[in-house]
Formats: C-alpha cells, structure tokens, sequence
C-alpha cells in the first residue's frame, strides 16, 4: 500500500544549522497494516510522516502509495490518498466554522470543490450517524462552531473527519498527546475501534511505549533519522517494554539514558 | 433632519460594497489587503473612462469589476507565487495601480458631467428624485452584493476559501489548493470593490485618482462597527451587519461634521475611531482580567 524508498531529509543543507532529519529510509506498508512508531525527540518521527504528506518534499528516494508515485505531488493532491490527525487539537479543524461544515470539507477530501451548495440533507444525516458513534453528543451540535468543542472532541471530531472518505493510509502524529490521560484513552480506543472496522493502513506516532506495544500488528523504532527496530505479528504481540529498550540499545548500539527516560 | 439623514444612509449603501469586499479579505482569508486602496479608484477610473466614451452602464460596470479582479490576482499572485508578504503584496499593488488609474483617466481627475450615469438612468426610469435614485440604487446594489457573497460563501469553493482562513494547514490537508483560494477571495474582493468605486465616481459626478485614499480604514470602521453593534455570530448576519455598519460609520461622520469638526480632520478621526474599535478586545480583556483579581 505505501512503498518509502530509500528517502533522505536535511534541513537547512549546506548551513552552519544543516540538520539531517531522515538518512536512506525505507518502510512498506502492506494494507491493513496499523504501525505505531516510538523514538526520542527530534528521531524524524514527524519528519518522516510529514515528507509521506508532501509537507515539504524529500531530497532523494521515492515513495509510492497505491501503486502511483508521488514523490513529487504537491501536499493538497496527495490528501486524496492521506488523512490525518495532528499533535496539535487546533491544527485538524477550522475553529469558526461549524461541525457540519469541517465535516462537509472532509467528506470531499481530495475532490476539486465546486459551485454547489456545501451542505445538504443527505450528508448532514450521514454526518449525524457518524457523529453518534462517537458518543460524545456531538451529533446535537451539528451547528456549535469547532472552536467551542473541548481538545479530546476536537481530536475525536479531526479523525473522523480524517477517516469519513476512507483514506488509503491514515497518518497520526501523537495526535492524543495534547489531551488528558482519559480523553487520550478514549480518543486511542476510538482510533482502533475505526481503524479496525475499516482496516486502515495506518501510521501511528506515540510517546508512550505501552500504547505502541498495545496497538497495532506492527511496531517501528527510530533513531538518527533511521528505523532501527521492526517488529511485527506475534513477535510484537509477545514483546515487552523490557524488550523494546534492550533491542533499542543494542540497535543503537550504546546506552541512551535520556532516550531511555523519553521512552518510557 | 432627514434632508441629511436620507443622503448619508444612501452614501452608506454605496460605500458598503466596499466594506464587503474589506470583509472578505480582513475577516474571511485573515488579511490586510491594501490594494483596495488602488482598486477603489480603478474601478471608478475604468468606469469613468468608459461612460465618457459612450459606453453603456452596464458595460462600464463589468469592466469595472473585471479591472478589480484583475488587481486583486495581481496582489494573490505576489502574495502566493513570489511569497511576498501580504500586505507588502498589497502596497505594492495599490502603488502600481496609482500609475495605472492615470492611463485608464488620461489624466488625474475625470469629469462625468452631462454623461449618462446609473443615477442619471435610474432617475430617468422610475422618476424619483435625486436622494431617493442613490438610496435605492444604493440598496439594490448592497442587497446583490451582499446576497452573492451569501451564496457564493456557502459553496463548495466558498466554504473551502473561508476553511483557507482559518487554518490553511487544515484544508490543504483537506487536499485544497491555498494558493488558488487565496487569490480567489481577493480577486472577489477587489471586484467589490471596484464596483463600489464605479458607483461612487458615478454619485459623485467625477474620478478622481486620489479617491482611495484611506479606502481600508473606510472598510475597516465599516467592518468593526457593524461587528460591535450587529454581529451575532451566523455568516448571514455578519454580512448584513457590515452593510449596517458601513451605514452607521456615514451616519457618525455626517453628526460630527454638523458638530462643526473640520471636514479636514476626518482622516484622522476614522483612524482614531478604527485604532479604538480594533483596540477593543485587548481592553475587554484588560478590564475581565482586573475584575478577575478583584
Ligand atoms: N521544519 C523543520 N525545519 C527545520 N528542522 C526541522 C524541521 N522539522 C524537523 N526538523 C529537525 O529534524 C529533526 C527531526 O525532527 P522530527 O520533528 O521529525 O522529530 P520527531 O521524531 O518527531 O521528534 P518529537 O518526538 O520531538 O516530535 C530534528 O532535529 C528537528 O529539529
Ligand atoms: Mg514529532
């Protein structure tokens, strides 16, 4: 489903503030796959997701979705494929304008927008279906501006928005890290619960090693710009925190205490 | 009494084409777009010019907002293509303009006496008098205006426009082209604009090249005070309130003039009067923070 071949990122290259960001990287994807990805700070966890949605492009390699090459398709052509849930509450949504408006937005993700009317009966009942399965009453604030909604519902109402025109590959940068440990559960919880029913490929970027040992089939570590762990299936299933930090080390090939704290 | 007030609601109307189009850029796409400053004038400049050539209303009209557009992509290119700031692109477009406005005139001031204006037309169809030809001109035009930009903002393309400013992160994820929606909603301003210069020029009997000046701030004070006393939060009643507010402004002017301010100190008392409207929030939240302490 998604082919990453090989790609390479350097920030500000050829300055006193050159920063290399991904170094040869390379990741498949076959569909349905659900990848949590854990590292320490300033890995190119972002940085990788980012360059898949055509934020800014890569300075070599290749990467495929779908069997179309889009190496070099600027971002907004490249939503057709990829939706996405970001760290930030306020970045998934337009905060003046209301539910069912984000909504109608993301229900023609990637379809050139026209002259007819943005809402219509049709959609606003399949919106409220969909708003009711995420139980958080939203489906009675079809007209409440995003703006008023909490962080958790805000987070909730962006991946359902992300995910309400199924994409062929799901990106989440650490998009319950801004939230509080409850809402983050549940925001994770209903993360699964869709990507599972619509078995998504996903790609999941978390802090926390239990939640990157608990969902998925399949678990990636960076380092340095590089993917230095890949487990998957019933060896990720098995596999402990205890684990993840020794085959880190040995990767890495030294002892990494602050990374070890961030990991934890 | 209403032998003023009737006039100054009608100046309102006209001018509230022009805060439309300071609505769709300041409110809508989150920008300070000066090139109205030079698209006011060259819509009054194109329609002008075209009237004393015997062109019809009509014609003069469509040209008038085809020039508004073609400055406000002008601005949306610099902004988005080249990068450059905004409001830098707009100086830079208002700049440019003043040197276009007198080719479009030939010259700095164009005289529209005995030529057939909408006014005149109007007048000569309905057989109402002078203020109340500009009154319901004024109102038509407004009305129109103010239900295109209705329409047009609830569309697909109108909804993606304001989505781009709000978060322009969020629709291009959404898979929207900024750039295009960025240069739309100015290219709809600007025509705005320009139409309101083309009526104004037309009621005032005259072009003159250095009719925009303070355009924005114009805008601006419309915008605001139709924010403070009129708008409650629906986009419906945000458009409706500036045409109100646009009204309004006219009416503050008319009374200050009767006080006996000099017409001279007018350009100041606007800005004054927008720097204290725009000021408002932070003085809100000064004075909540202190009631909160206390
Ligand atoms: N837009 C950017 N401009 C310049 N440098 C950047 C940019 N984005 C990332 N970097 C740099 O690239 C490196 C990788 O950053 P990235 O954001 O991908 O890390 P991360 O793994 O997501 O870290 P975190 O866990 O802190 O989010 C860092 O050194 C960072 O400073
Ligand atoms: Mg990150």
């Amino acid at each position: 489903m998604l082919h990453v071949e090989h790609i390479h990122k350097t920030f500000f290259a050829g300055t006193i503030n050159e920063k290399v960001a991904l170094q040869d990287l390379s990741l498949h994807l076959a569909p349905g796959d659900f990848v949590t990805v854990i590292g320490g700070n300033g890995a190119g966890k972002s940085t990788m997701l980012n360059s898949i949605a055509g934020v800014y492009p890569v300075d070599s390699g290749k990467i495929v979705i779908d069997g179309a090459d889009i190496t070099k398709t600027p971002e907004h052509k490249r939503a057709k494929y990829i939706g996405r849930v970001f760290q930030d509450p306020m970045m998934g949504t337009a905060a003046g304008m209301m539910i069912e408006e984000n909504l109608a937005i993301a229900a023609r993700r990637g379809k050139t927008p026209g002259l007819k009317w943005s809402l219509n009966e049709k959609d606003h009942d399949w919106f409220v279906e969909m708003l009711k399965e995420l139980d958080l009453g939203l489906e009675n604030r079809m007209t409440a501006r995003v703006g008023l909604l909490s962080g958790g519902q805000r987070q909730a109402l962006t991946l359902l928005m992300a995910t309400i025109k199924k994409p062929k590959l799901l990106l989440l940068d650490e998009h319950t890290a801004a939230l509080d440990p409850k809402t983050a559960a549940k925001v994770l919880a209903l993360t699964e619960r869709i990507v599972d029913r619509d078995q998504l490929t996903t790609l999941m970027i978390t802090h926390n090693m239990r939640d990157a040992l608990r969902y998925g089939n399949r678990l990636i570590m960076m380092y340095n710009g590089r993917i230095l762990v890949d487990v998957a299936g019933d060896e990720k299933k098995n596999l402990t925190t205890q684990d993840l930090l020794q085959m880190f080390e040995k990767a890495a090939g030294n002892t990494l205490d602050s990374d070890r704290l961030l990991l934890s | 009494m209403i032998d003023i007030l009737m006039p100054t609601i009608a100046q309102g109307l006209l001018w509230a084409i022009m805060a439309l189009g300071v609505y769709i850029t300041f409110r809508v796409l989150d920008i300070a777009d000066l090139t109205v400053e030079g698209s006011f004038p060259l819509g009054a400049a194109v329609a002008a010019s075209m009237l004393s050539e015997g062109y019809s209303v009509a014609v003069a009209f469509i040209c008038a907002a085809i020039a508004g557009m073609l400055a406000g992509v002008a601005t949306g290119l610099l902004h988005t293509k080249l990068k450059i700031p905004a409001l830098l692109a707009g100086i830079l477009t208002m700049i440019a303009l003043y040197s276009v406005n007198l080719r479009v005139m030939g010259k700095a001031n164009l005289s529209l006496l005995r030529i057939d204006t909408i006014f005149t037309e109007m007048q000569a169809w309905f057989n109402l008098d002078n203020v109340y030809t500009v009154l319901s001109v004024g109102a038509i035009a407004a009305l129109l205006s103010g239900l295109f930009i209705y329409w047009f903002f609830g569309t697909e393309i109108g909804a993606a426009i304001r989505a781009t400013g709000f978060n322009q992160q969020m629709i291009r994820a959404q898979g929207v082209d900024t750039r295009v929606t960025i240069i739309l909603g100015l290219l709809i301003s600007n025509a705005l604009v320009a139409l309101s210069g083309a009526l104004i020029a037309q009621n005032n009997g005259f072009a003159d090249v250095g009719m925009g000046t303070g355009t924005i701030v114009i805008g601006l004070a419309s915008v605001i005070i139709g924010e403070v006393l009129f708008c409650t939060r629906s986009f419906k009643n945000c458009i409706v309130s500036v045409i109100l507010g646009s009204v309004v402004y006219r009416i503050v002017i008319a009374a200050v003039l009767q006080m006996g301010m000099p017409p001279n100190d007018l350009k100041l008392f606007t800005a004054l009067l927008v720097a204290f409207a725009l000021s408002l929030p932070l003085v809100k939240d000064k004075v909540g923070a202190r009631k909160a302490v206390k």
